[in-house]
């Protein structure tokens, strides 16, 4: 399905066109169990050492994958802003042995440690997620998820997305254009939380009415519940071997940490 | 001539407004291209869902291919043999790829994966569309999609055709292919359009929607 990577225009799912990468050699559904299984073990190592090996791994990963290494690692930051105050709190609400002391508030060891320890495990699982997954063309994706027996309704509701969320967005676009052409513009009063809200609205109501009329268009093709995805994936040696020597790694890390 | 499609005296209101079709008579026979013209809101589009039964008349009686639909499963034949063409492909092509949209009604009919494959490839031949199978359809150009939504139609090999407002958004260059393909197809269509030119080309009947009835298109004027 490689052919489908980089055809036709930007849209506002996939904005980045993705690079052409030696993953993609890789069944899509081999990538998808891959970084299933690389999170599961990063979040249950708990030792230090082991856990950098992990964000390493994800490192190399991205360094095989040549990818563009600033915007991945850019993106894996943007996860990090969601953690930051968090992982800044922890060593101060942590019991613990304290280091030192702001505005009477314990700094703890153990919450230093702490901090550290999930900054390691979310940083290396989103890495691995974004070198892996992230780089799939969505709707590839999609019929990797189906492949994977995830359920119909989640997968339908994934594709339905990506179909339409390009459409909804140039409504959005028709309909804000619309109102700068007719001089508004954003500001603070309640003439613009209100225009706001009309076209918030606006959007809700066409996106019903649109939802209707793709309905109607399913029935009159004999929509009868059951939607079904062509796709042609099949694994192969590679997909073997980067398996054989994940499962390798992902025990080695396992055992080490178990007797660290 | 049995025709295709016999509507009887359809009288539509939707909920809490004025009715908009009273009375509306029409004859569909085979090999018949029959084009109906109106102003906005005359009613045109709903004239065609009530023939494919998304709605239902408050009054008056539908036969299609030879049987009196009245009932929701009167209508699932009627949805396979009558293709309909919506007004705007993205409401049709909801499929992630090109060759699943295809697929998706022939599917739906029970067709296997190889039969459905062949059809697809044969469509796709037929209106010189291949190149665009594996394609990503909210990738697709606005003419694209109107031709991919016709072929998606036409998979399910249908012995009516609906179109609402086919030529809507076509340059001039889509609108000449999307009337040579049209003209090249066997079935008997009803064809909803504003575009007089087009009118003129494809129409072997024209009827013209007005206050809720429907009159041949010469007796505009006495309107």
């Amino acid at each position: 399905m490689g052919h489908l990577i980089g055809t036709g225009p930007k849209h506002a799912i996939s904005a980045e066109q993705p690079t052409p990468s030696s993953l993609d050699l890789l069944d899509p559904r081999t990538r998808i169990l891959a970084v299933i299984f690389f999170a599961i073990l990063t979040v249950s190592l708990s030792s230090l050492p082991i856990l950098m090996m992990c964000l390493a791994t994800s490192l190399i990963l991205l360094f095989v994958s040549r990818q563009p290494i600033r915007p991945t690692l850019r993106r894996m930051a943007a996860m990090d802003g969601f953690i930051i105050f968090m992982l800044l709190l922890l060593p101060f609400t942590m019991s613990g042995h304290p280091l030192f002391t702001v505005l009477g508030f314990a700094f703890t060891q153990e919450g230093l440690l702490k901090a550290i320890e999930i900054a390691l495990k979310a940083n290396a699982t989103i890495l691995a997620l974004l070198v892996l997954v992230g780089t799939l063309e969505p709707v590839i994706f999609g019929h990797a998820l189906h492949r994977l027996k995830t359920p119909e309704n989640l997968v339908h509701l994934l594709m339905f997305t990506l179909r339409y969320i390009g459409v909804l967005h140039e409504e959005y676009i028709r309909l804000r254009k619309a109102m700068k052409m007719r001089g508004f513009s954003l500001t603070n009063t309640l003439h613009t939380y209100r225009s706001i809200g009309y076209l918030v609205g606006m959007m809700l109501i066409r996106s019903i009415d649109r939802s209707e009329r793709i309905l109607a268009a399913m029935k009159c093709r004999s929509f009868t519940g059951k939607i079904h995805l062509l796709s042609n994936m099949r694994y192969t040696m590679t997909d073997a071997a980067f398996a054989i020597i994940g499962l390798l790694l992902l025990t080695i890390f396992k055992s080490l940490d178990f007797f660290v | 001539m049995i025709p295709l499609l016999e509507l009887r005296d359809i009288n539509y209101a939707y909920a809490g407004r004025a009715p908009v079709l009273r009375g509306v008579s029409m004859q569909l026979t085979p090999s018949e291209r029959l084009v109906i013209s109106g102003h906005n809101g005359a009613g045109k589009s709903t004239l065609l869902r009530l023939i494919v039964g998304l709605l239902h008349p408050t009054q008056g009686t539908i036969h299609a291919f030879g049987a009196k639909r009245t009932e929701e499963k009167d209508f699932y034949e009627v949805r396979r043999r009558a293709g309909f063409v919506f007004q705007d492909p993205d409401d049709q092509l909801f499929c992630p790829t090109v060759a699943e949209d295809i697929a998706f009604g022939p599917l739906n009919l029970g067709k296997t994966r190889t039969q459905v494959e062949k059809i697809t490839q044969d469509i796709l031949s037929s209106l010189d569309l291949l190149h665009l199978k594996d394609r990503i359809t909210y990738k697709l150009s606005g003419g694209e999609k109107r031709l991919i939504s016709l072929a998606c139609v036409l998979a399910m090999e249908p012995d009516v055709l609906l179109l609402d407002e086919p030529t809507n958004a076509l340059d001039e260059r889509n609108e000449a292919r999307l009337i040579e393909i049209l003209l090249s197809l066997p079935q008997a269509m009803v064809i909803i359009s504003h575009d007089a030119a087009f009118r003129t080309t494809l129409a072997t009947r024209t009827q013209h929607l007005h206050e809720g009835v429907l009159k041949p298109e010469d007796s505009k004027a006495e309107v």
